[in-house]
C-alpha cells in the first residue's frame, strides 16, 4: 500500500528531475529584467535548499545591488551532510538545469564567472559535467550571455559546505569559515560579491522562472513554500531520492517510508534533529517545524540510539574545522562525555551539564557547524536518555 | 572623515567611526571585554570566542573582536547569557590545556589563567582532552609545548604576518587541529628564525624561550668559574616593566647593581662591542664602497647589517643568494664573547677555559646564535649562556633583590664603557645612525651634519625607511666619494625585510647600506622582552633609548676610550688580522622549509 502512495507522491511533484527545454527557459530568463526575476523569486518565497534556508530572492537582490567590476556565482555541490545524496543525483541526471539556474543568477546579479564546488568524492561526475558544460557554454555564447562555469573539487572537509569555508577553500586556503559580516554577497570569492547557492536551489529558481512563482507557492505551507528533494535512508524498504511537498508531518512521512517499526527519524542529517515516534504527529518537515537539507534517516527498534549519537559526535569531532573553541572542544567533550557516562565514569547528571554547555556551542560557535551540533545531542539525550546512560 | 556610527553598549550611548569593532567601541566607554586570540599587532581571527557579547535581535552571541559596529546596535557586554558563555568557553579551553600551572614558566603571567580566575572557572568540569606530545626542545631558543596550546593562532599569524616566515601553520582539523611546523618537524629543523615574536604573543605557556637560568646560577655558584656578563642596550629600557616600573623607564644603573649582587665577577656591556661593531662594520662599508666605486671591483652592495641573528637565519633560508651582501661582522654579542675570552682574559689573567660568558639579551635568536658552531674563535664557545630580559627579571626576583629601590652603579671597565651610538643599536635605525656618525667623520673629518648628531630620517616606527646623505668635503683618502649620495634603507620586522630583499634581488634597490632588524621596532621589540608587547609600549622603549643616548657624554663609537685602547693594545687596526680572526664570521645557506 505504501508503495502506491509513494507513486502518487512522485507523480505529483516532478520539478527537479523532469526533462525541460532548458534553452527555452534560458531565452525567457534573458528577456526578463533582473528586477523582475528578483521579484518573482521573492514572490515564490523560495528559501535555500542547503539547510540554512536563507530567502534566495533576497540573496540575489543583495548581490545585484552591489557595485563591483566582478561578481561570482557559486554552486555549492559539496554535499557532505551524512544521509544526503540528492545533489549527486541532480548533477548526474539534470546538470543542465543546475547550469541554467546559475546562468539566470549571473544574468540577474551581473556576473560573468561561475563555479561548481563539487564534493571531492563526486569526482567521477567531472567528465560528464565538463561535456554538458561545453554544450551549455555554446548556447550561452549563441545567446550572447557572457558567463562561464568551471568546476572546482573539494578535498573532503565537511565544513567546506559552509559557504565562507567553501570560498576559503576555493582561494587555496584551509577550509575555515570566515567572520561575518561581511557576507559573501558583499565580499565573497576573492573579496568580490558572490552568490553561493545549493545545487537544488539553482534548479528551483529556473523552474520558478519557467512556471511562475504562483505555481511554486501552491506547494507547501505558508512558511515553507514549494517542494524539496529528500534523501531517504536507514531502516526503510524504500531508500532513495524523492521530491516531496514541504510541510508534511513526520507521521505522514513515516507512513510512506517506515518499515512498520520506526522508532525515530533523524531529520536533517547529523546536524539535524532526532524525532522519536511519539512526536511524529506533531512534527512538520519544513521551516516552521524541522528544516532539513534533505537528509532523512529512519531508525527502527534494532538500533541503539547511543551508537547513533556516538557516530554523529565522532563525525563532528573529526569534521569541526578546529578553529573556534566552542565547536572544537565542545564536540570532543560531548563525545567523551557520553562515553564516560556509559562507562559510569561520570554520573548521569553530567549529561545535563553537557546540555548546559551546548547552549554556548549554539550561541558562540563561529559558524553553523558548531551551532548545530547540539541539535542531535540534545534531541537524542532528551528522547533516548536511558539508551545513552544504560 | 569616516562616517560616525551611533550605538549603545550596556545602555550607554557611544559614537565611533564606521568600521570600529564592538570591542574597541566598548573600550571607549571603559568597558573591558576579555580577549585571547585578539592581539593589537595582528589581524583579526575571531576564533577563541571569549569576547562574545549579546546583540539585541541576534539569535546568537556576537564575537566583539571581529564584528564592526552598526547603527542603532544595542550591545550587552556583561549579561547573564554572556557571562555563562564566557565561563563555558574558558572551561572548554582549560579542558584542552595542560593544567600543570604551578610547574609552568608562564604561571601568573598567563592570559588564560587570568581569565579563568576572573570567571572563577572550574578546571576539572570537563574531561581532559589536551594534546600530549613530548615538549619540543630541539631549538636552543624556543620551546614548544602542544599540551598548553589553545589554538588561538596568534603565533601562526605572528610568524606569517609580522615575519613572513610561516614556520607555523594550523595542521589537521577538528579534535586533531594543532599548530605545527612543516611536517611537524622539530623546531630546530625548520625555517624558524628563533626571533621569538611568537613567544611574546602566546597567551599561554605553549611557546616559551628555552631558559638557562639554572645553568647561570650553577656557574655563579662554582668558585672555579670566572663569570662575566654583558647586557644588550634594549634590556635596560624594558627590564623595569617586569619589575614594577612603567614602560619606558630606564633601569641601567639598577640593573648593574643587581647583577653585581647576583655574584657576577664582572659586569660588562654589550654596548662596548656595539661600538666595536661600528668601527669594524663602518670600515667594512667604506672598504666595499672603495672597492666598488674606486677600484671598480665586483663587490656585494648594498651591504647589509648582521647584528640581528633572527634576520641572519631568515636570509640564510629565504634569500641564500644574498649572503655575500651581509656584513661579515659578528653581532655585538658574539664580538663580546670573542674579546672577553681573549683580550679580557689576558688582561685579567683568567684562563678562558674557566671563564663563563653570560649575555642578557632582548632576544631569543641570540641563544641560537651563541650555539652556532663557528662562534668559537676564542678557542672556546665564545658566549656560554644567553638569557632574555624576562629571565634576568626572574633571576632578580629569585635573588630577592628589591629592584625598585636599588642604588645605581656603573659597569666595570675594559669592556664596559660605551657611546650613545651603541645604545641606539636597540632601536630600528640605530645601527645605521651609529655607523653614519662614525663613517661620515672618517670620510670628511667632520661630524655628521645633523643637529645634536640626531639623524632623524632613519628614526621612527615606519616599516621601511629610506634616506640618503650627500658626502661633501672628503679627506684626501676618500676623494672618490666626493659629491656621492650615500643611499640607505632600514627595515624592521621580517615582512618589511622581505619587501626590501625582493627589491635587492630584482636589482631595483640602489642602496649602499641596509639595516635590518628581525623584530618590530628593532631589539627593543625583541622576542625576549617583557610581555605584553604592543606599538605603544615599543614606542616608549624607543623614547627611552634615545633619551639614554642624549644623556651620555660620548655619542660616537670612535670616541669611546676603551675602544681606542683595545685597538692600540690588541686589535691594532679595523679589519686587521686579529679582527678577522675574532670579530668576523661567515654564513650558511639553508633550506626553505
Amino acid at each position: 500500500m505504501s508503495t502506491d502512495k509513494l507513486q502518487k507522491f512522485k507523480k505529483r511533484i516532478d520539478l527537479i528531475f523532469s526533462d525541460v527545454n532548458w534553452k527555452e527557459i534560458l531565452d525567457k530568463a534573458l528577456k526578463t529584467s533582473a528586477d523582475d526575476i528578483i521579484k518573482e523569486l521573492i514572490a515564490s518565497c523560495i528559501r535555500g535548499r542547503g539547510g540554512a534556508g536563507f530567502p534566495t530572492g533576497l540573496k540575489w537582490k543583495f548581490a545585484a545591488q552591489q557595485k563591483s567590476d566582478k561578481k561570482y556565482v557559486i554552486c555549492n555541490a559539496d554535499e557532505g551532510e551524512p544521509g544526503t545524496f540528492k545533489d549527486r543525483e541532480i548533477l548526474d541526471k539534470q546538470a543542465k538545469k543546475v547550469f541554467l539556474g546559475m546562468a539566470i543568477c549571473a544574468h540577474t546579479v551581473g556576473s560573468d564567472e561561475g563555479y561548481i564546488y563539487l564534493r571531492g568524492e563526486y569526482k567521477f561526475l567531472v567528465p560528464q559535467l565538463e561535456k554538458e558544460l561545453e554544450e551549455f557554454h555554446k548556447e550561452l555564447k549563441a545567446k550572447k550571455l557572457d558567463f562561464k562555469i568551471s568546476i572546482r573539487l573539494g578535498s573532503g572537509a565537511y565544513v567546506c559546505g559552509e559557504e565562507t569555508a567553501l570560498i576559503e577553500s576555493m582561494e587555496g586556503r584551509r577550509g575555515e569559515p570566515r567572520n561575518k559580516p561581511p557576507f559573501p554577497v558583499v565580499s565573497g570569492y576573492l573579496g568580490k560579491p558572490t552568490v553561493v547557492n545549493n545545487v537544488e536551489t539553482f534548479v528551483y529558481t529556473a523552474m520558478i522562472l519557467k512556471d511562475g512563482s504562483k505555481q511554486f507557492c501552491e506547494l507547501g505551507t505558508k512558511d515553507s513554500r514549494g517542494s524539496k528533494v529528500f534523501s531517504v535512508s536507514g531502516d526503510t524498504p524504500n531508500p532513495g531520492i524523492y521530491e516531496l511537498e514541504l510541510g508534511m508531518t513526520l507521521d505522514e512521512f513515516v507512513e510512506l517510508f517506515g518499515d512498520g517499526d520506526t522508532k525515530a527519524v533523524q531529520v536533517g542529517g547529523a546536524s539535524g534533529f532526532c524525532v522519536p515516534r511519539r512526536k511524529f504527529k506533531e512534527t512538520i518537515i519544513g521551516f516552521e517545524g524541522i528544516p532539513t537539507g534533505g537528509s532523512m534517516m529512519l531508525f527502527n527498534s534494532s538500533r541503539s540510539m547511543y551508537n547513533v549519537l556516538h557516530n554523529f559526535l565522532d563525525f563532528f569531532c573529526e569534521e569541526s574545522c578546529g578553529q573556534c573553541t566552542p565547536c572544537r572542544v565542545g564536540c570532543q567533550q560531548l563525545l567523551k562525555g557520553i562515553v564516560a557516562v556509559k562507562a559510569k565514569e561520570k554520573p548521569s547528571k553530567y549529561l545535563e551539564d553537557l546540555k548546559g554547555m551546548t547552549e554556548t556551542m549554539k550561541s558562540s560557535s563561529k559558524c553553523g557547524l558548531g551551532q548545530s551540533v547540539p541539535n542531535c545531542f540534545n534531541s537524542i539525550i532528551d528522547n533516548f536518555k536511558e539508551e545513552v546512560i544504560y | 572623515m569616516a562616517n560616525m556610527i551611533k550605538l549603545t553598549i550596556n545602555n550607554m550611548p557611544v559614537e565611533v567611526p564606521e568600521g570600529t569593532t564592538i570591542l574597541d567601541a566598548a573600550k571607549k566607554l571603559k568597558f573591558k571585554i576579555p580577549t585571547l586570540c585578539n592581539h593589537p599587532d595582528l589581524c583579526v581571527a575571531g576564533n577563541c570566542r571569549i569576547c562574545v557579547v549579546e546583540q539585541k535581535g541576534s539569535r546568537t552571541l556576537t564575537a566583539s573582536c571581529c564584528t564592526p559596529v552598526a547603527e542603532a546596535m544595542e550591545i550587552q557586554t556583561n549579561s547573564l547569557k554572556v557571562r555563562k558563555a564566557r565561563k563555558d568557553i574558558v572551561e572548554l579551553l582549560l579542558s584542552e590545556h595542560n593544567m600543570d600551572c604551578t610547574k609552568c614558566y608562564k604561571n601568573c603571567i598567563c592570559e588564560l589563567q587570568a581569565i579563568a580566575r576572573e570567571y572563577i572557572s572550574e578546571s576539572d568540569r570537563f574531561i581532559d582532552v589536551s594534546i600530549r606530545k613530548p615538549i619540543d626542545k630541539s631549538s636552543p631558543a624556543i620551546q614548544k609545548d602542544d599540551s598548553k596550546c589553545i589554538k588561538c593562532q596568534r603565533c601562526v599569524r605572528t610568524c606569517e604576518e609580522l615575519q613572513h616566515v610561516g614556520a607555523f601553520s594550523m595542521a589537521h582539523k577538528g579534535d586533531k587541529a594543532n599548530v605545527e611546523t612543516f611536517l611537524d618537524l622539530p623546531m630546530n629543523d625548520v625555517v624558524c628564525t628563533n626571533c621569538g615574536q611568537c613567544i611574546n604573543r602566546c597567551p599561554t605557556g605553549a611557546l616559551t624561550e628555552r631558559h638557562y637560568i639554572d645553568e647561570v646560577w650553577e656557574a655563579l655558584a662554582d668558585p672555579t668559574k670566572h663569570v662575566v656578563v654583558q647586557t644588550a642596550p634594549a634590556v635596560r629600557v624594558a627590564l623595569g616593566e617586569a619589575l614594577g616600573f612603567e614602560p619606558g623607564h630606564r633601569v641601567t644603573g639598577q640593573m648593574v647593581t643587581a647583577l653585581k649582587r647576583m655574584g657576577f665577577d664582572k659586569i660588562f656591556d654589550t654596548n662596548f662591542t656595539a661600538d666595536l661593531t661600528i668601527i669594524e662594520e663602518g670600515h667594512e662599508l667604506l672598504y666595499r664602497l672603495k672597492a666598488a666605486l674606486k677600484d671598480k671591483q665586483k663587490t656585494a652592495l648594498p651591504m647589509m647589517t648582521s647584528c640581528s641573528p633572527g634576520w641572519i637565519k631568515y636570509l640564510e633560508h629565504e634569500f641564500p643568494d644574498l649572503i655575500d651582501h651581509l656584513s661579515t661582522c659578528k653581532s655585538p654579542q658574539q664580538m663580546f664573547g670573542a674579546v672577553a675570552k681573549t683580550y679580557y682574559a689576558q688582561k685579567a689573567d683568567v684562563n678562558p677555559a674557566n671563564m663563563i660568558v653570560v649575555s642578557v639579551m632582548p632576544c631569543t635568536a641570540k641563544k641560537f646564535e651563541a650555539q652556532r658552531k663557528e662562534m668559537n674563535s676564542s678557542g672556546y664557545q665564545d658566549v656560554d649562556y644567553v638569557i632574555t630580559t624576562r629571565e634576568l627579571a626572574l633571576m632578580i626576583q629569585q635573588a630577592g633583590i628589591d629592584f625598585t629601590s636599588l642604588e645605581e652603579t656603573t659597569c666595570d671597565s675594559l669592556l664596559g664603557k660605551h657611546s650613545g651610538a651603541a645604545v641606539i643599536f636597540g632601536a630600528t635605525g640605530g645601527v645605521m645612525e651609529a655607523a653614519l656618525r662614525t663613517a661620515y667623520e672618517v670620510i670628511t673629518g667632520r661630524e655628521v651634519p645633523f643637529k645634536n648628531l640626531e639623524i632623524m630620517p632613519v628614526r621612527g616606527m615606519d616599516g621601511v625607511k629610506q634616506a640618503s646623505i650627500k658626502i661633501e668635503g672628503c679627506l684626501p683618502d676618500w676623494k672618490f666619494l666626493e659629491g656621492a649620495e650615500l643611499k640607505l634603507a632600514i627595515a624592521h620586522g621580517l615582512t618589511n625585510a622581505r619587501t626590501l630583499m625582493k627589491e635587492v634581488n630584482k636589482g631595483t634597490a640602489n642602496f649602499h647600506f641596509i639595516e635590518i632588524m628581525a623584530c618590530p621596532g628593532g631589539c627593543l621589540g625583541g622576542g625576549g622582552q617583557p610581555m605584553p608587547t604592543n606599538l605603544e609600549i615599543r614606542k616608549k622603549r624607543m623614547e627611552a633609548i634615545y633619551a639614554e643616548d642624549r644623556d651620555l657624554s660620548i655619542r660616537k663609537s670612535h670616541d669611546n676610550p676603551e675602544i681606542k685602547k683595545i685597538y692600540e693594545e690588541f686589535l691594532k687596526e679595523p679589519l686587521g688580522h686579529k679582527s678577522h680572526e675574532l670579530l668576523h664570521t661567515h654564513y650558511t645557506k639553508r633550506q626553505k622549509y
